[in-house]
């Protein structure tokens, strides 16, 4: 098991967000999490890579409690975040944000074949590497933010919303350049508005609803499901309306 | 004209000191997002570290750079590791408030310690080429002052490299932009608050050498070079040093200017009526992004 999850709680000040959250992630996976605003993703995504401190439970990373590991050491340990708003440093350059993805000790060393990858993944930011951050397109902003995590090598790639405000054929290229990084044997842990395509990529899904998981299945299992289809996919989602 | 013309010159002159004076600030500032107004009292105890050597050791002052820096910078550490560092636990809105509480204790502290010191009299360094002087046409340029200009444009530059091709320069670059996305990428952002204050603290100790060289020192300036730094932060925004030191530059010359057309008294005057008018018209500086 890469991430396990056990009875997790968390609350911002007296509001509670997650109750009794369980959750894993095996080598490998594409697992994606779904659910209304507000559901508490985020605050999941934010309490795995160590932003926001859980009330209880535990999460592990390969078998080791990660609850008292410092945020920027948990990097370092291969759970790299794409936060939701990309949060570039937008007054630097594309390769300067790249370069500080592999900040972390065990990234650094690979820094220039990282690179290398990155660049491979998303020609485009070859091109553009000298240019600030704030003066891309929104599409090539969110390029930079999963280069940036990429360049920490890491075996779990967690994106929240990396689709949002994107044109249709950049979500896309978007969620395509997620199942390469798949295949080069990264996991993901998906947060994705975009219902129906999060899963149609994804080996299993979570349904979490106002801070408790309510589901839980295979990407293609729950597409058929009755309160997926009407909860998430609307009252035309069946698939005689829609090719999948 | 001429009169004028060499108030302007010798403002832009105290001016570079007031932008050396204002990047420190605007360092911690940008970085920890606390307002450390005890940053003129640390000019004030660098003045006096390099009166000190001079005195005492007879070291040359420009020489004493070397020694002032670095002590400064490790006091900056001790400062930060003492004080400072609980202040960076508190939420962002309230670092502001619990840091002006600390650092006006501290200034009052290192007033009263430069007190029994040195008393409460000015001092100066004068040095055997204290007294030469540049002519430029009917100009006449002090060559200490001048040099003092050049070591803080030097400094500035310096730093600019620090932030750019040092990896924890960019470190506290990407922190000062967005603490939680430089987490995120790994960087241990307590320690890049940390660097970024001992920096601003090195910064204040070459500034006090400095004015020690060309001016004077009295253990009340603090309070008086804690307003210029800030009102020069207001001035120029945060986030590009060059930006800070021109802003320095500008207010030097204003105060000239000011003095010159309303008379010595309404030289202080100006600096307040740029604080106030900026903070109305252009809130985020004249070199601040958004």
């Amino acid at each position: 098991m890469l991430l396990e999850i056990l009875d997790l709680d968390a609350a911002y000040g007296d509001v509670p967000a997650l109750s009794g959250v369980g959750l894993s992630v095996e080598p490998g996976e594409i697992v994606a999490l779904l659910g209304p605003n507000g559901a508490g993703k985020t605050t999941l995504l934010k309490a795995i890579a160590g932003l926001l401190r859980p009330r209880a439970g535990t999460i592990r990373w390969e078998g080791e409690d990660l609850n008292r590991v410092p945020t920027h050491l948990i990097v370092e340990r291969g759970l790299a975040l794409v936060p939701e708003g990309r949060r570039l440093f937008a007054s630097m350059t594309v390769e300067e944000n790249l370069t500080l993805g592999a900040f972390a000790a065990r990234a650094r060393c690979a820094q220039r074949a990282n690179l290398e990858r990155v660049y491979a993944l998303f020609p485009i930011l070859r091109e553009r590497r000298r240019q600030i951050v704030r003066l891309l397109s929104g599409g090539q902003q969110q390029m930079v933010s999963v280069g940036r995590a990429l360049m920490s090598r890491p075996r779990l790639l967690m994106l929240d919303e990396p689709s949002l405000g994107l044109a249709p054929l950049m979500v896309q290229a978007i969620l395509d350049v997620l199942v390469e990084i798949n295949r080069g044997g990264a996991a993901v842990l998906l947060v994705e508005q975009n219902v129906r395509a999060a899963l149609t990529l994804a080996h299993r899904a979570y349904i979490l609803e106002t801070g408790r998981i309510v589901g839980e299945g295979g990407g293609t299992e729950l597409l058929q499901d009755p309160h997926v289809r009407r909860a998430y996919l609307g009252p035309l989602a069946a698939p005689e309306y829609f090719v999948l | 004209m001429i009169i004028l013309c060499q108030q302007l010159v010798l403002g832009f002159m105290i001016g570079g000191l007031y932008g050396l004076a204002a990047v420190g600030l605007s360092l911690i500032f940008g970085v920890l997002k606390i307002l450390n107004v005890a940053h003129g009292e640390l000019i004030m105890l660098g003045g006096y570290g390099a009166y000190w050597l001079f005195t005492l050791v007879g070291v040359d002052p420009f020489a004493s750079l070397t020694i002032v820096v670095p002590a400064a910078v490790v006091a900056g550490l001790a400062l930060y590791w003492l004080l400072f560092r609980f202040v960076v636990r508190a939420q962002e809105e309230r670092r502001i408030k619990n840091s002006l509480l600390i650092g006006f204790g501290l200034a009052l502290a290192l007033d009263t310690l430069a007190v029994k010191l040195w008393t409460a009299d000015e001092r100066g360094i004068t040095t055997a080429y204290a007294g030469k002087v540049l002519i430029a046409g009917d100009l006449a340029i002090p060559v200490v002052r001048l040099a003092s200009l050049a070591v803080a444009f030097a400094l500035i530059a310096a730093l600019h490299l620090l932030l750019t091709r040092w990896r924890w320069g960019r470190a506290i670059r990407a922190t000062a932009e967005d603490w939680q996305a430089a987490l995120l990428t790994g960087i241990d952002v307590r320690r890049a608050y940390l660097l970024a204050f001992a920096l601003g603290t090195g910064l204040a100790g070459a500034a006090g050498t400095l004015v020690s060289i060309g001016y004077s020192i009295s253990p009340s300036i603090g309070l008086e070079w804690t307003l210029k730094a800030l009102i020069v932060v207001v001035l120029a925004g945060l986030g590009s040093m060059f930006g800070t030191f021109v802003g320095g530059l500008f207010l030097g010359v204003a105060e000239a200017a000011s003095a010159a057309a309303f008379g010595g008294p309404y030289r202080e005057m100006i600096g307040l009526v740029i604080f106030l008018v900026v903070l109305m018209a252009r809130p985020q500086g004249l070199f601040g992004a958004r």
